[in-house]
């Protein structure tokens, strides 16, 4: 209706703004894209832009993006604080949480992420799907009983160790790679068949 | 006028122990200036470059404990390049040539070599404590010094420092017959220490109140030290990984319960959560825990630790403790002061504005609040300021920069609003989300008591900064990033910045020519520029927008340490 264009609706318009200003930008201020930042941290043209007709069409095609660009000092967080989080980040990673897995007779090894398990069955479900075999029942005096299949792993201290023994936590720190032994070599570590 | 002698006065000044107290007893009269600055001990400095030492040393000559601090709040994000200034060095050197009797050194945002490290140990025989907090510059050979000469040393407090070159033989250099320590923080230190040097030195120092260990502590080395030191009010483990069936794991829980004063908690920097029911003895009586370098404590183990902790009054923690933690937390400690919230990093782990409206709920003490969070809204910050009045300190982080409100969409304005207007006592903010001039006016409309305000990402015109420069008259440290606030804002009550400490301002609006012109009004102001890359000559364009500006009140001038990159015009 024709009527409408003259209401002047803009007037009577809620708005957070003080009364007589204009609120002509649109939701994102700075195009993140400005935030260039080098290897020392240190950052090159200006990373605010008011927004003015032009930029403002420009900046709703970029608006949204799914991650923002990083930009130099945010989240307000300590250098301190962020190195030694990051530090035990890369340390868990280089630590093994990514072991190869290999399984005898098999012609390949394979490499499984251990953090995304929860706990020894779900491990082992996944080895038993991974290599299509069965382990027996785990029991702490007897190992693996029932399968000529027996989980073991190396620690740190490149001992060969039955998988099962000790808190998953622990195991997960603690466990360089996976070895699913079978037959005669398996006996050695507690493989009652 | 002064009816009593001067000894009976300066009596009664013993008991005015706040320096904010004393500087206003200074000023009633000048005999009371002089009793005061000669009995005067203990001196903080807010901004090193505010005043010269030798002019502090002048004024307190009894001087016995000095705090200072250096470096810009932003320093601590990386917006500072790494040779800006505050070195401690000329201050040490001036204490040395005057013979104050130094025992205190607190230091903040400050570089400190280990030349000076080494002198300010050989220069002061009564030293007894050294505090650095986010300092850099030294290596351990600075420690060694400090351990070896400083014979009556009570207290080595290190936090949140990054130290270079570690070797871990400085523990060694501390004599045998040091038996004083009281404090002993070595929590941030890399590398490798002497055990042995370390359990010695626990079993002479008989005062031991407050330990915080490194990563490089096993677990059979702590409960060794444990056992030296049962009285320890303040714990900082190192390293908590062990097999809970272990001999060495069972002694080290007989021993924590032996160790009935342990009223504060921290480090867990290497950790195996089964190994966490040692602890639940001890949470019963803490009244302070921080968790937040302990990303191995998450999920169920954390709330189940939490959950022993009803006397709690400080806890710091990272996000991973999830909403549904917070409402564990909100339940449990309903003797919480403060509250620090830190970003674990973690993608699915976050808290959100649940959190913090269970705590403002649950915890009728809070009054420090640091929160690092996935998103808030209005409605959220208003039933928080309903629920809570006290905020002293109210520092709230978005993680998404500029995020409004995701339910109505609508800038954080009003949840801010609501939150200064309702706590009349509030002293320190940060804002984050989206945010326009209103909350400005808002918060120079109701922050009366607002003493540092830090703003990033925020406001639309120049009004914004002005509401607050006009209105918040208490106002000491403002510093401001990527806001859209020029030359008017920064030029209009040029005489508001002698009432203040300092004044940052980076990626703004303002321009070259208006700092000169700023300078230029306030002789005691120094304005600088701090310029990288090269970005600027000499001669170039007033209009030519500047990257980072740093201005604060100063009865010394402009410094003569600036490096080539920072101009004080």
């Amino acid at each position: 209706m024709a009527f409408e264009r003259d209401l002047n609706l803009e007037a009577t318009e809620l708005r957070l703004g003080l009364p007589g200003t204009q609120e002509s930008r649109s939701n994102k201020r700075s195009l993140p894209d400005m935030n260039i930042v080098d290897d020392q941290g240190h950052r090159s043209g200006s990373s605010r832009v008011i927004s003015n007709a032009s930029d403002a069409t420009k900046s709703e095609e970029e608006t949204t993006p799914p991650s923002k660009t990083q930009v130099v000092g945010w989240p307000p967080i300590r250098s301190y604080r962020k190195n030694s989080l990051q530090a035990k980040k890369s340390e868990a990673e280089a630590s093994g949480i990514y072991v190869k897995v290999s399984m005898d007779g098999a012609p390949y090894l394979r490499k499984i992420h251990l953090n995304i398990y929860n706990d020894y069955p779900e491990l082992l479900k996944a080895l038993e799907d991974m290599f299509k075999f069965k382990v027996g029942e785990y029991s702490e005096s007897e190992g693996y009983n029932g399968s000529e299949f027996v989980p073991t792993y190396e620690d740190k201290d490149g001992d060969w160790m039955l998988v099962g023994d000790v808190p998953w936590e622990m195991f997960i720190t603690s466990c360089k790679r996976l070895r699913v032994m079978k037959g005669s070599e398996a006996r050695g570590l507690g493989c009652a068949v | 006028m002064n009816y009593f002698p001067d000894e009976v006065i300066e009596h009664v000044f013993d008991f005015v122990t706040s320096q904010k107290d004393r500087n206003a007893v200074s000023l009633v009269c000048k005999s009371w200036y002089k009793i005061e600055r000669l009995s005067r001990q203990s001196v903080f400095i807010g901004n090193c470059y505010a005043i010269s030492p030798e002019r502090v040393i002048g004024r307190f000559p009894g001087l016995k404990s000095l705090t200072l601090k250096g470096k810009p709040h932003f320093a601590d994000f990386n917006l500072l390049p790494y040779d800006w200034g505050g070195w401690v060095y000329p201050w040490v050197e001036a204490l040395a040539k005057s013979r104050v009797g130094l025992e205190e050194l607190r230091l903040k945002r400050m570089v400190v070599s280990d030349d000076c490290l080494e002198l300010l140990s050989r220069s002061f025989v009564n030293f007894k404590s050294l505090v650095l907090v986010s300092c850099e510059g030294f290596t351990t050979d600075g420690l060694a010094a400090i351990a070896a000469n400083c014979r009556y040393l009570r207290e080595l407090d290190l936090q949140e420092i990054e130290v270079d070159d570690n070797r871990g033989q400085w523990i060694s250099c501390f004599p045998d017959s040091c038996t004083s320590l009281v404090s002993l923080n070595f929590s941030c230190l890399k590398g490798e220490i002497n055990l042995t040097a370390l359990e010695r030195l626990v079993a002479r120092s008989p005062n031991l109140k407050s330990l915080r260990l490194n990563r490089a502590v096993p677990l059979d080395t702590l409960q060794k030290l444990l056992m030296r030191a049962p009285q320890l009010v303040d714990l900082g483990i190192g390293s908590f990984v062990y097999d809970p069936s272990s001999e060495a794991y069972i002694k080290l829980k007989a021993t924590l319960v032996k160790c009935k004063s342990i009223r504060s908690l921290s480090g867990f920097l290497e950790v195996v959560p089964c190994c966490l029911s040692a602890i639940h003895p001890v949470c019963q009586n803490l009244t302070s825990l921080n968790l937040s370098y302990a990303p191995g404590i998450h999920g169920n183990e954390l709330i189940k630790l939490i959950r022993f902790c009803r006397k709690l009054e400080r806890l710091w923690i990272l996000d991973s403790i999830g909403d549904r933690g917070l409402g564990v937390v909100a339940f449990t400690c309903k003797e919480l002061q403060e509250l620090r919230v830190f970003p674990s990093g973690v993608d699915n782990a976050a808290v959100t504005e649940e959190g913090l409206v269970a705590i403002s709920a649950g915890c009728p003490k809070l009054h420090s609040l640091l929160y690092f969070c996935q998103q808030m809204t209005n409605a959220a910050l208003i039933t928080v300021a309903k629920n809570n009045s006290n905020f002293t300190r109210f520092r709230l982080c978005i993680l998404d920069r500029e995020k409004p409100d995701p339910v109505t969409m609508q800038p954080l304005d009003e949840g801010f609003g609501a939150i200064v207007q309702s706590c009349k006592r509030l002293r320190r903010l940060s804002l984050s989300g989206l945010l326009t001039d209103q909350v400005f006016l808002y918060i120079g409309m109701y922050a009366e008591q607002l003493e540092m305000l830090s703003i990033a990402f925020a406001g639309n015109s120049d009004k914004g900064m002005l509401y607050v420069l006009n209105g918040c008259k208490k106002l000491r440290k403002l510093e401001i990033r990527d806001s859209p606030f020029g030359n008017t804002a920064l030029l209009t009550d040029v005489g508001k910045y002698e009432t203040m400490r300092s004044l940052w301002m980076s990626s703004c609006e303002v321009t070259l020519g208006g700092c000169q012109t700023l300078a230029k009004k306030m002789p005691r102001l120094n304005v600088e520029i701090i310029n990288e890359d090269d970005q600027m000559e000499f001669s170039l364009d007033d209009r030519q927008k500047v990257g980072k500006m740093y201005l604060y009140r100063t009865l010394v001038g402009p410094r003569k340490d600036a490096p080539d990159f920072v101009w004080t015009l």
